[in-house]
């Protein structure tokens, strides 16, 4: 049982505000992601977890107990580094065992974790070799195996895969995924990598400017952003962005089209993802200016009433720039915001 | 210009400088402990190792440096680990703490000279304080655990800051994200310092220690003014037989043992603190 409350975290670095009231509950057993650009404020969230970095103001409990004021070997937790700090003077069998023999553990039960936890991340023979011996790959997951030997309650981890290689990475995202199900370890995990998040996660945090903009299941996240930055983040290519115009009780002017929306008075922005595009005879009237070929769909940049709107469309189709078209939304993946909140509208 | 010389020719004003002023005057002396009366010979040494100060003058400079460096070792590492914590007033308390190095050996033997001579302070504080009826006179040949305590004082003193400064700046070099790491995965304070501050620590306790060690075995000055001659060291010895015997072949014998006892204490640190290839910071 190793459930993690955050409660009005804020974090101030003499006079930069880099979180602002995080509240955030992971319940046990979860895998929770941190998705956020690079200065977010991810691994300052993580560290104030972890008892490296004391909070401004707010709480941190795990497990029922709150642990703020704990060092952080008294939390139950276990890290990777975004920098990995695997120890130079130790070998890479001592660096998995360090913690271990830090709890005194018997020899054979130190080789016996080690063992498992350095196959599992497919380093077993590197065990003799010193920290710069190593590749940055094989560092980083020489860091991710010292944190599994622990086999904590809660593991903290940030951005443990971005140095592998994209097949590698697959391979290991599989593991992790499953050795922490099997452990039923709570993790908080950050990424910038939005497929790694998606493929991962129970629950995604985006993060923005030191604050939680959305926390829920990938699908959600990715369906019905909060806010437009959810919707602009996630998503590649991110979702279209088009100004509509109020034109009557829930009907808006969008692109010369008139279209049916929500009840709200003022402008609004209205959001399609590109996949939900669809070539048509009506629709927003677009005109092609790039087509990129990528195999599977070809992805086409349009001009739409002035904006640049991606569609991603079948691969048989033949356009090229110049060609007018017109591009049919699914109705029921519209979405809405209020630029001035920036909120979704419903 | 050829990439390949460069280098050479860029140390060879200091490889020259170094050949005339150190190298040539290093074989003379050489030259001198092994030639007796113009012929090559080991006579020199014969008489240097078979004199009755030998053995006592080894015996004290080695007492000494048995005693002091640990425990300077010692106290370079905790003074070192405390400056190294202060996030206020730290340069300050560096420099106040190094002040004994810009002082001289002899100076320093002769401050602590004043502190325990028949007039000296300790004496008027233990007579002030109604300790003692009349002064005592510390540094007599009755009293050479007191001769020997105080040249350890004063040594302590005056030449702990040169390991200090080295192990403040090898601290300053291992980066903080270790210790961090070392914090989460269950080390307390003192198994971080054991576990992470010494070993990545090596290269400067190299240093630090070969200075020291080196150091110690040419004590002199500070012997001189505490001791006299109540606590000869190898030092003072060639000092007497160069100046006072004039046997300069004698000088020069017993100067090539001191160079070979330094020699061999180098190598054997830098052995005792090597670090793997592929293990440095
Ligand atoms: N010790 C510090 N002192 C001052 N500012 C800091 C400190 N640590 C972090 N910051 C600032 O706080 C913000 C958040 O930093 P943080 O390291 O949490 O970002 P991040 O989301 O992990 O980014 P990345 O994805 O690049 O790792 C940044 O703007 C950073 O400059
Ligand atoms: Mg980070």
């Amino acid at each position: 049982m190793a459930e993690i409350q955050i409660k009005n975290v804020a974090k101030n670095f003499g006079g930069y505000q880099a979180l602002h009231d995080i509240d955030l509950t992971i319940s046990d057993q979860e895998f929770m992601v941190l998705l956020g650009a690079s200065g977010c404020g991810k691994t300052t969230l993580l560290r104030i977890v972890a008892g490296l970095e004391t909070a401004t103001t707010g709480e941190v409990w795990i497990n029922g107990r709150r642990v703020d004021h704990l060092p952080p070997k008294e939390r139950g937790i276990a890290m990777v580094f975004q920098n990995y700090a695997v120890f130079p003077h130790l070998t890479v069998f001592e660096n998995i065992g360090f913690g271990l023999r830090m709890q005194k553990m018997p020899n054979d039960e130190v080789k016996r974790r080690v063992e498992r936890c350095a196959s599992l991340m497919h380093i077993e023979q590197l065990l003799k070799r010193y920290s710069g011996e190593l590749s940055g790959g094989q560092r980083q997951r020489v860091a991710v195996a010292r944190a599994l030997a622990m086999e904590p309650d809660v593991i903290l981890m940030d951005e443990p895969l971005s140095n592998l290689d994209a097949l590698l990475r697959l391979e290991m995202r599989a593991e992790l995924k499953g050795v922490l199900a099997d452990s039923k370890t709570t993790a908080i995990y950050v990424t910038h990598d939005q497929v790694e998040a998606m493929s991962l996660a129970d629950r995604i945090s985006v993060m923005h400017q030191g604050r939680i903009v959305q926390a829920a299941s990938p699908i959600e996240v990715y369906r019905n952003p909060a806010a437009e930055f959810v919707a602009g983040f996630i998503g590649n290519p991110p979702m279209n962005f088009l100004r509509a115009e109020a034109a009557g009780a829930g009907k808006w002017s969008v692109a010369g089209q008139t279209v049916d929306g929500p009840a709200a008075s003022g402008p609004l922005q209205y959001a399609i993802r590109p996949e939900d595009l669809r070539l048509s005879d009506q629709g927003l009237p677009a005109r092609v200016k790039l087509v990129e070929p990528l195999g599977a769909h070809l992805q086409v940049t349009c001009d739409v009433d002035g904006t640049a709107i991606r569609a991603v469309l079948d691969s048989d189709l033949t356009l090229k720039p110049g060609d007018a078209i017109h591009l049919a939304p699914q109705p029921d993946r519209v979405r809405w915001f209020d630029p001035n909140t920036t909120k979704a509208v419903q | 210009m050829n990439a390949r010389l460069l280098p050479y020719l860029l140390i060879l004003p200091v490889t020259l400088f170094l050949c005339v002023f150190f190298l040539y005057p290093f074989i003379l002396v050489a030259q001198q402990a092994f030639s007796n009366g113009g012929e090559a010979s080991l006579q020199n040494f014969r008489d240097v190792i078979g004199y009755w100060k030998f053995p006592i003058s080894l015996r004290n400079t080695f007492l000494l440096a048995i005693i002091v460096v640990p425990i300077q070792l010692a106290l370079s590492l905790l003074m070192a680990t405390m400056v190294s914590k202060m996030k206020k007033g730290r340069d300050l308390v560096l420099y106040v703490w190094t002040i004994p190095l810009g002082i001289s050996d002899l100076a320093a033997g002769i401050i602590w000279l004043a502190i325990f001579e028949q007039s000296g302070f300790l004496n008027s504080m233990l007579a002030g304080v109604g300790a003692v009826d009349a002064p005592v006179n510390f540094l007599s040949y009755q009293n050479t655990f007191i001769v020997f305590l105080a040249i350890m004082l004063a040594e302590i003193w005056r030449a702990t800051a040169i390991m200090l400064v080295i192990i403040v700046a090898g601290i300053g070099l291992i980066p903080k994200e270790y210790y961090e790491a070392a914090e989460v995965f269950g080390a307390s304070p003192w198994k971080r310092f054991v576990k992470i501050t010494l070993p990545l620590l090596r290269p400067s306790l190299q240093t630090a220690l070969i200075l020291r060690v080196v150091l110690a075995f040419e004590v002199f000055a500070v012997v001189a003014a505490l001791g006299g001659t109540l606590f000869p060291v190898l030092m003072g010895e060639i000092y007497s037989y160069q100046f006072d015997l004039q046997n300069g072949g004698n000088a020069a014998a017993l100067a090539l043992i001191v160079l070979g006892i330094s020699l061999a204490f180098t190598l054997i640190i830098l052995r005792a603190l090597r670090v793997p290839k592929g293990a440095t910071i």
